[in-house]
């Protein structure tokens, strides 16, 4: 990993004088994985709020039902106002028990298209909205580049716009991992043919992850084939993750696609709830994973492009919104509480009439929280986010 | 002559090896030539070489702006095609097929058996979207249309959906053969309306459930925030809403009986295979689109907005846009763009004239070489050049190729559909696979001989990339350290492994 180092140390621009410093430093311990749900998921119908009879009238079909113990389809009691989802009951619910899982409501952007594309594009640049759009700089890649002893990695096929920048971030779909079949000789032949292009760091990257995941991931599954059935889907991915992350990798991101739900969103159970159920043991895989020493020292962040229409549609579904609900978790995190400005759910409190309203910007959520966990200086943080007040919330 | 002397130094290198090509009837083709036919093409072939040859490039480039009607394929790949059920059945056929297995397997008593149908059902609608991909794949290695092949793949893309929900796998290739290769270089209005009426994309983003008091605006939105003004070019939530309202009724209908209409409006309703215009489930009242009144009348009220919609400016330029970062790069000058849009308006949507603006600017010579290939260029242009002269008879490898790749056809979940940058396919990642992947290719034929069922031939076929068209034309534009890697190949698959990884051949 030193050669990723050496480059993160140049990209940041430090002096040549300081490289001693840098290499003296003690590396950091802590981890951060971002979870995108692409699709802009329904934020309202997992963190609900049960307190809110408008709820009731606006959702006739996809509400979750009040907390009753005695209900299994209801939502699992939060605080007075908010219930979650019952999907997470096994999963995630123990986690908020715990104290290591908050949620953001009221969470999202300034931007008001409602279109997917822009406003993912938006969040994951993470530049003020007003200036000309960079799509050469994600805020994963300021962060990594900002971060001494940073090791990011993209767990997608392609490499998100946020680790799009100025240094070459690796990517591995982790849902297919298989045994390297270029031999080390031709994957030197193959670098001599890049060496003087512009694609040498991705190609000499491509290849030394590549080596490295699957030494990993072929140990993981020779352990997990002895054990019990073994997960699919995004709970495989997660917990490949999350034994990537336990020594290699400290900043992560992963998206998890299928929650534009505009129809037949089911409410307690149904097509929405399948989505979280996955989800949510995917997640509780990922801690798993890790093991406890390590999760006292990750948080995981999940976000999404907006949340959908307060009211239901007239096809059991909701059509693009606004305001979102994030959420924060691991081991050292503050949870076990909603936090982050917020209003009473009602009509007249709703965003144009449509959706819920943004209170807390997504960059100062971010930077409040990197600037924690990371300990970055000021002056690092306006890098990653330029022109945004940390909101500190005091989550680690 | 040439080509004999290079032949002979190609067998003392490789004198244990029998691998390689016959002669092909065609000339040195220029530098500038050779470019050109790569980036008009899904990749240079000796076919299409010797095609340019014969024409000359201006005369070639119109004729793959302005194909013959008609297939222009080989027998034996017309053949296969002609097997297809995909090609055989009317897609009204395959659907209400498809319908009629789910809803007798839902009769019938025990989950085992309802299981068990189900199955049958899921894997029937898997088998005609691979049909549908193997049909797209033939036609973009052999088909001399390549322009409008390579067009048709651009508009599958741009108006996309994603054959993995609902019964959309028994649609998508009609929608792609029916709806838009008819379209692919000709008006743009027509193109946007076949979509609009396809089965396909009436699922896939939900307009069949948009019905008046029940507003599903899902469509309406991507109609223009994708496929037709772009996103930020001045159309509102309210606009979107209207649009909405104008395509309440537009949807789906499975049964071959008429919906009862009420009397009032028993004449605006259409009902055209699995298309119909319900007028039961129309919102009836007027409509303002982008400060146009619209007078609420049933389908007319589409035909009106898709007239105002595709007339915007802004339109103009997003598919110019578009077009050119397919065709010249990622950030294409804006004063192309600007040209193109200029040539949209005036021909009022010739998408024809819009390329042919683009393949005469300076800007498209100026880029020829450059732009990266995006997985499905890079597996077809390989698979052109090297199985030019011998047709493949499974197309499932390259498809198994595309997946890893991460561009399977028809399988883009959101509607913007697959990226046309190269930031979204140059990842480390992505590098590392596509090497694993040229191995592949480059070792053997992998299946791509192994003929389907009920045939039980599989006779492989060696990659012959170091074909005529290599030694004339390919070899004189790689680099100084393409070539040393290239000499130091122990055999004629590792040879292919290296000049697939090449970074010559990840541009187009």
């Amino acid at each position: 990993m030193l050669r990723r180092d050496i480059l993160k140390t140049l990209m940041v621009g430090l002096p040549l004088a300081s490289f001693g410093r840098v290499w003296a430093a003690p590396q950091t311990t802590a981890r951060m994985l971002v979870v995108f749900l692409r699709g802009g998921y329904d934020a309202a119908n997992v963190v609900a709020p049960v307190s809110s009879d408008f709820y009731y009238t606006a959702r006739p079909t996809l509400a979750l039902a009040r907390p009753d113990p005695a209900n299994p389809l209801s939502a699992l009691r939060l605080d007075a106002d908010w219930g979650l989802h019952p999907a997470l009951k096994d999963s995630l619910y123990p986690l908020w028990k715990k104290g290591q899982l908050a949620f953001v409501p009221f969470a999202g952007t300034d931007d008001l298209s409602r279109s997917h594309f822009e406003t993912q594009d938006t969040i994951e640049l993470g530049q003020p909205i007003e200036a000309h759009r960079n799509y050469g700089s994600g805020f994963m890649a300021r962060l990594a580049a900002n971060i001494t002893g940073a090791h990011p990695i993209a767990f997608s096929d392609q490499l998100p716009l946020s680790f799009r920048g100025a240094a070459s971030i690796p990517n591995v779909g982790v849902a297919q991992v298989g045994k390297p079949s270029v031999d080390a000789r031709q994957v030197s032949l193959i670098e001599g043919m890049y060496q003087k292009t512009a694609l040498a760091p991705a190609v000499d990257e491509g290849f030394a992850v590549r080596d490295e995941v699957y030494q990993t991931i072929s140990k993981e599954m020779a352990l997990a084939n002895r054990g019990a059935a073994s997960p699919k889907g995004f709970e495989l991915s997660a917990r490949r993750i999350g034994s990537l992350m336990r020594d290699q990798f400290n900043l992560g991101f992963v998206d998890v696609g299928g929650w534009d739900t505009h129809v037949n969103e089911g409410g307690a159970t149904g097509y929405l709830a399948g989505r979280l159920g996955e989800l949510g043991r995917g997640l509780s895989g990922y801690a798993d994973e890790l093991g406890p020493a390590a999760w006292n020292n990750t948080v995981v962040v999940v976000i999404s492009e907006f949340g959908r229409t307060f009211r239901e549609n007239g096809n059991r579904g909701a059509d693009h919104g606004h305001g979102s609900t994030y959420w924060v978790m691991g081991g050292g995190v503050r949870g076990g509480a909603l936090v982050g400005d917020q209003v009473k759910v009602t009509q007249a409190n709703l965003n144009q009439d449509r959706d819920f309203p943004v209170l807390t910007d997504y960059r100062s959520l971010f930077g409040g929280l990197v600037q924690r966990v990371f300990g970055l200086r000021a002056d690092r943080l306006a890098a990653v986010f330029p022109r945004t007040t940390p909101k500190d919330l005091r989550l680690v | 002559m040439r080509y004999l002397v290079s032949c002979a130094v190609v067998a003392l290198a490789f004198s244990a090896l029998t691998a390689v090509a016959q002669p092909a009837p065609i000339d040195v083709l220029g530098r500038a030539d050779f470019a050109l036919l790569n980036r008009v093409t899904w990749g240079a072939s000796e076919h299409s070489a010797s095609e340019l040859e014969r024409l000359g490039a201006e005369r070639w480039l119109d004729s793959q702006l302005h194909p013959a009607a008609g297939e222009h394929l080989p027998p034996s790949v017309q053949s296969q095609i002609q097997a297809m059920a995909v090609t055989r059945e009317p897609m009204i056929q395959l659907a209400r097929d498809a319908d009629g297995a789910n809803r007798f397997a839902n009769t019938l008593p025990t989950p085992e058996q309802r299981g068990a149908a189900q199955g049958l059902y899921q894997q029937g609608m898997n088998e005609l979207m691979r049909e549908a991909a193997s049909r797209s794949l033939l036609r973009d290695v052999y088909s001399d249309d390549q322009l409008k092949e390579q067009m048709t793949w651009f508009w599958t893309n741009h108006f996309n959906v994603q054959a993995a929900k609902a019964n959309v796998r028994t649609m998508v290739g009609d929608y792609e053969n029916a709806a838009i290769r008819p379209h692919a270089l000709g008006h743009f209005r027509e193109l946007v309306l076949a979509t609009l009426k396809h089965p396909a994309m009436l699922r896939y983003l939900d307009n069949a459930d948009n019905a008046v008091g029940h507003v599903n605006e899902n469509y309406a939105r991507e109609l223009m925030e994708l496929h037709t003004m772009g996103v930020g070019s001045g159309y509102t939530q309210q606009d979107v809403q209207q649009l909405a309202g104008i395509l309440t009724g537009v949807g789906i209908d499975l049964s071959p009986a008429d919906p009862k209409v009420a009397p009032k409006h028993a004449g605006d309703l259409i009902h055209t295979g699995l298309f119909e215009f319900n007028p039961n489930r129309h919102d009836y009242g007027d409509k303002v689109l982008l400060g146009h009144t619209i007078k609420g009348r049933g389908f007319g009220e589409v035909e009106e907005a898709l007239d105002i919609l595709c007339r915007e400016p802004a339109t103009a330029r997003h598919i110019s846009f578009e077009l050119a970062q397919y065709f010249v790069s990622d950030d294409p000058p804006p004063r192309l763009v600007d040209a193109m849009a200029a040539t949209f308006q005036r021909t009022d949507g010739d998408i024809a004239a819009v390329l042919s603006t683009l393949f005469h600017s300076s800007a498209f010579r100026a880029s020829l070489g450059t732009k990266f290939k995006d997985p499905i260029h890079y597996t077809v242009s390989a698979v052109r050049q090297a199985y030019d002269e011998k047709v493949i008879l499974n197309t499932g490898p390259m498809q198994s190729w595309l997946g890893r790749l991460g561009e399977t056809l028809y399988n883009h979940e959101t509607p913007d559909g697959y990226a046309m940058t190269e930031a979204a396919w140059d990842a480390p990642g992505q590098m590392a696979l596509r090497f694993d992947i040229a191995r592949q290719m480059g070792a053997g034929s992998s299946g791509l001989f192994k003929a389907l069922p009920p045939a039980t031939t599989n006779e492989p076929e060696f990659p012959q990339l170091r074909n005529a068209l290599y030694q004339q034309t390919v070899a004189r534009t790689l680099s100084g350290p393409t070539t040393a890697a290239l000499a130091k190949a122990k055999s004629q698959a590792e040879w292919n492994t290296l000049y697939l990884a090449s970074p010559e051949f990840m541009r187009r």
